[in-house]
């Protein structure tokens, strides 16, 4: 079973690479961009098979380390 | 005194820290974070570095360590904690300090001197100093930029735990003097006890007058001074 | 499937017809596939140095203080104390085109590892980097992502990079040069060495493990950009700093044992050149189980595991009794460890793969009977003396316009990006001095670096170039205080094939061993960069020189700051050559006339002067006169200490921006007793100046503040890399 975390700053927290890469955009001609927010993005294979099971697993790896919770807010979804 | 120089894989300024602390009259040990013991030690030094290559996130993988768990418990028994770069990152994933380290403002690596200004100096870390005092230290980092919410800021300012702020080599505190963009210019912070303190900057690469200066070195000599446990 | 093994495909690996013909001589039989591999990546311009080798050894490589010239991964020079020195540059071009970031990390990466293969602990980086036409997009993509790579690697590792040199020409657009230079120190009675003993000893992997990294990179670097370069992106290595770091630590932990019989780096065509090269100078054979080489990926084949460059593994040959524990060493530090083969008597190499022999080469003739040209040269017509040109601006403009232009203007963008600081043992950080000083941890012994090249010079003249950058190696360091001692170089070249390429690199060659020889500073270590031309383009030549001398007390070092108070003192003669100086380019857009000569022999008279005067306590600060002549060096040391000059003495543009060679300012408080002590020693000197105030003043009365200076000065990379990159 795979789980896959997506990890964000969350929306209070400024972030100058998502502005940044916001600004190359522009810069290359792509109009109509708004805001830009970067992440990272965690994949996870599980040996578990329940689903339920899994989300839990990965939401409690998310929160002890794979995001920081001060400033980071995560997804988690499953994958067969 | 007696300090314990913590070292996680990744970590790289520990021999800056043993040569500032011995430096100033105290005795440091190198600690492998696998055999953290700190058994008659006055203060654990988490140094700089890059812990675990920073990957994932600064010091989050430190953080989770074992002998975190033995930093903890120094803490809790009252022991002094002082975290710098790379250790002040590791601080505030493990919770012993509050807020987060983000990427710098600009987006780049910073290497270059910073001047920071004393904010109180009734603590074991700061007495050496003058509240008020400003002194320069090297920084480097790519991740210095303090964050935390408004409220906690509001309670660090309020509860005076606020170490070292950013300033201008008069002591003003512009937001332009914080190079990496931190929160109300803050560099460094101590925990509601005063017993650990966080910060970005190395004070411990300015110690000898043929390096460029000895601001850094009434840190060390204050913690030199520390009576033992 | 692997393809059957013809001439065709030989030739697709880079071996010629001739080459593949001795192939099938040695082996008597037609190779297997990884053979082939093999002979293609140890006989690659890269690995054999074919093409350059008949004119580097007519370097001059021994001193009494040389302990290890070129032949070992790095040069290693006594430096007192019972230290010894280890170091090399090494050339990263190819892969930092195609993958800025990626390829000046590895760059970096690479050259640490040969040093600390040696047993040395790295204390200082540096890097020497030439960049095209800053008005092109990719070149700034290019300056931003090897700035980003070589912080990335170096800051992360931990070791200061403390200096080094940037210059911008269109030459280099399709082909950037980075160059890193890595410097170690080490008990000077325990360097380790490459040859491997002992019949039977066990040869162990340890490091990151293998994946499909840069596959035929070292035959990559042997061969010229094609429009097709974009495709060539998966042969280029990721660095893992982090890992390298935990090596650093685990190497020199297992060589305070005496476990150690012989270790190389796996760098360039990775296991191939690492256990050839060891088995080869030891004279053994070496036998290979790739079933227990640490894989990263599945189904790998023999030859991807012999020619993976993937990064921060090394190769080492263990005392059997020592083996259980080096691999505690290796398992404290989270590094895979694994006996990979045994070395034979049998003087050949042999690698098994499941069971089947992949390869069995005799390790003699692989390097014994490897490929070595001869390749025809033609001399660089030696250009006519440029004639009198007319100042068109005047003095105060061209220094503001040399003062901003790139080759110029200050590098703090790039130096705040590296941290310098690391190791506290930094006495003078980049910019402050003419050469970096960092003092050695426990001692009041210093070492200076600096790398040097003046491609303009050595395109014009490649015999005066080469000559020009080691006096200038030597003066940057002379003009710290420090006694220079030995130098490594990084012969960067376009395509050797070419007869006009291959006379620039014998004429530079000529004139660096001249320098050599007059100055007391041998070649100890170097790295040949060939082919460094796009679509028939070729790069300067640029023969760039590590330099390294040390200073006995890193007290007595002095940098390019003058405070108010002291009087400026110019020592050398010059005529005002203006012949393929910065001036002539930047003020009037022409790049031509000959380059200024050295006098080996003044060079090294004003030189010991300046170094006696130094040591002797006379000097407060003290830089070189070098790009943009002597207005812009005594630019440098005002912007440096913040303070303004009072010029005297009458001058015109040849005389303040002339690059004549071999020259110093020195800023002294007595200013008679170090003139008269240059009089009797037969030495040109001139008083040119005073200092304090806030402004540069010029013999006529014409003011530059210090403040508007400094602004022309540190404008051009902000301003050009204002658009935050991504």
């Amino acid at each position: 079973m795979k789980a896959i975390v997506t990890v964000m700053l969350k929306a209070g927290v400024l972030d100058p690479q998502g502005k940044a890469i916001g600004q190359a955009l522009h810069g290359l001609g792509f109009a109509g961009v708004g805001e830009v927010r970067a992440g990272k993005v965690i994949h996870l294979e599980l040996a578990e098979t329940d689903p339920a099971k899994a989300q839990a697993a990965a939401e409690d790896m998310a929160k002890k380390l794979l995001a920081n919770m001060v400033i980071e807010s995560f997804k988690v979804e499953i994958a067969a | 005194m007696k300090a314990a120089i913590v070292v996680f894989p990744g970590i790289n300024r520990e021999r800056d820290m043993a040569i500032a602390l011995a430096g100033s009259g105290a005795t440091p040990v190198m600690q492998w974070h696998k055999q953290a013991d700190f058994t008659d030690i006055d203060l654990v030094v988490i140094p700089g570095g890059f812990s675990y290559g920073d990957y994932l996130r600064c010091g989050a993988m430190a953080a989770q360590s074992p002998a975190m768990d033995a930093v903890r418990a120094h803490a809790a028994r009252g022991g002094y904690v002082l975290g710098v770069c790379n250790g002040f990152q590791i601080l505030t994933e493990a919770g012993l300090l509050p807020g987060a380290l983000l990427r710098n403002a600009g987006l780049r690596f910073l290497s270059m001197d910073c001047h920071l200004r004393v904010e109180r100096n009734d603590t074991a870390f700061t007495r050496s100093y003058q509240t008020g005092d400003v002194f320069r230290a090297p920084m480097a980092h790519g991740d210095g930029n303090y964050f935390a919410d408004d409220a906690t800021l509001d309670r660090l300012e309020g509860e005076n735990l606020v170490a070292l702020r950013y300033a201008t080599a008069s002591g003003a505190i512009p937001p332009e003097a914080a190079f990496n963009g931190a929160a109300r210019n803050i560099a460094g912070i101590y925990s509601a006890n005063l017993r650990i303190m966080g910060l970005m900057p190395h004070p411990e690469d300015l110690v000898d007058p043929l390096m460029g200066g000895t601001d850094g070195k009434p840190l060390f000599d204050a913690l030199a001074m520390m009576e033992a446990a | 499937m692997t393809p059957d093994v013809t001439q065709a495909l030989a030739r697709q690996f880079g071996l010629s017809a001739d080459e593949y013909a001795n192939v099938l001589t040695i082996l008597g039989r037609t190779p297997s596939y990884t053979e082939l591999g093999i002979f293609s990546v140890m006989w690659s311009e890269h690995c054999s140095y074919k093409s350059s080798r008949v004119w580097l050894k007519t370097l001059p490589t021994k001193a009494p203080w040389v302990i290890h010239g070129p032949g070992e991964n790095a040069g290693v020079v006594d430096i007192g104390d019972g230290l010894a020195a280890i170091f090399k540059m090494e050339s990263h071009n190819h892969p930092s085109f195609i993958e800025p970031y990626s390829g000046a990390a590895t760059g970096v990466g690479g050259i640490l590892r040969d040093v600390f293969t040696m047993g040395a602990r790295p204390i200082a980086n540096l890097n020497a980097l030439r960049f095209g036409d800053p008005k092109l997009a990719v070149t700034k993509r290019v300056v931003d992502g090897v700035v980003r790579g070589i912080g990335g690697y170096g800051n992360c590792v931990g070791v200061p990079t403390v200096g080094g040199e940037v210059n911008f020409h269109p030459a280099y657009n399709g082909n950037p040069l980075v160059n890193a230079m890595t410097v170690g120190i080490a008990d000077k009675t325990k360097i380790f060495l490459s040859a491997a003993a002992g019949i039977g000893n066990p040869v162990v992997y340890v490091g990151s493990k293998t994946g499909r990294d840069g596959i035929h990179g070292a035959t990559m670097a042997s061969a010229s950009f094609e429009k097709d370069s974009e495709e060539k992106r998966p042969t280029v290595q990721i660095g893992d700093p982090f890992t390298e770091k935990l090596l650093i630590e685990a190497c020199l932990e297992l060589m305070a044992t005496d476990a150690i019989i012989a270790i190389q780096d796996m760098g360039a065509a990775g296991l191939t050149s690492s256990s050839v090269e060891m088995a080869g100078k030891g004279g053994v054979g070496i036998e290979l189980d790739l079933n227990a080489v640490p894989q990263r990926e599945t189904a790998m084949t023999a030859y991807e595991m012999m020619l993976s460059e993937s990064q921060e593994r090394m190769l080492m040959v263990l005392r059997p009794d020592r083996q259980d524990m080096a691999a505690a060493i290796f398992a404290k530090w989270d590094l895979d460890f694994a006996v990979i083969g045994h070395l034979t008597d049998t003087g050949h190499i042999v690698v098994r793969h499941n069971g089947v022999i992949e390869a069995d080469i005799p390790l003699d003739p692989l390097a014994d009977q490897a490929p070595l040209y001869h390749r025809p040269t033609e001399e660089t017509p030696k250009p006519a003396k440029l004639g009198p040109v007319a100042d068109p601006v005047g003095i105060k403009s061209a220094l503001l316009t040399l003062l901003a232009c790139p080759d110029l203007a200050s590098r703090a963008w790039i130096w705040d990006q590296y941290d310098s600081t690391i190791g506290g043992q930094t006495v003078k950080r980049p910019g402050a001095a003419d050469a970096a000083i960092v003092r050695l941890d426990g001692y009041t012994r210093a070492l200076a670096l600096t790398t040097d090249c003046t491609p303009r010079y050595c395109q014009a003249d490649p015999e005066a170039g080469g000559m020009q950058a080691v006096a200038e190696a030597w003066r940057n360091i002379t003009a710290t205080g420090a006694l220079p001692l030995a130098i490594t170089d990084n012969m960067n070249f376009a395509n050797p094939e070419k007869p006009r390429i291959m006379g620039q690199f014998a004429a530079a060659i000529r004139g660096m061993a001249a320098a050599c020889v007059a100055l007391d500073f041998p070649v100890v270590s170097g790295n040949v960069s060939l082919y460094n031309e796009t679509e028939g383009s070729p790069i300067l030549p640029t023969p760039a020189i590590g330099g390294l001398g040390v200073l006995e007390d890193a007290a007595q070092a002095v940098g390019q700051a003058i405070s108010p108070g002291q009087t400026l003192l110019v020592i050398g003669a010059a005529e005002g050559w203006l012949g393929q100086s910065l001036w002539l380019r930047e003020i009037t857009g022409r790049e031509d006339g000959a380059p200024p000569p050295v006098d080996l022999a003044a060079e090294r008279r004003n030189g010991d002067f300046v170094r006696g005067q130094i040591l002797a306590g006379a000097v407060r600060a003290c830089h070189d006169v070098s790009d943009g002549g002597l207005l812009i060096t005594v630019s440098e040391m005002a912007l440096a200490g913040d303070c303004g000059v009072q010029l005297s003495g009458a001058r015109d543009h040849a005389g303040w921006f002339g690059e004549d060679q071999s020259r110093y300012v020195l800023a002294v408080d007595d200013a008679p007793a170090v003139f008269s002590a240059a009089i009797a020693a037969g030495i040109p000197v001139e008083v040119i100046g005073t200092t304090g105030g806030r402004n540069l003043t010029l013999p006529d009365g014409d003011t530059i503040s210090i403040a508007d200076a400094r602004a022309m000065n540190e404008k051009f990379f902000p301003d050009w890399m204002n658009v935050t990159a991504v």
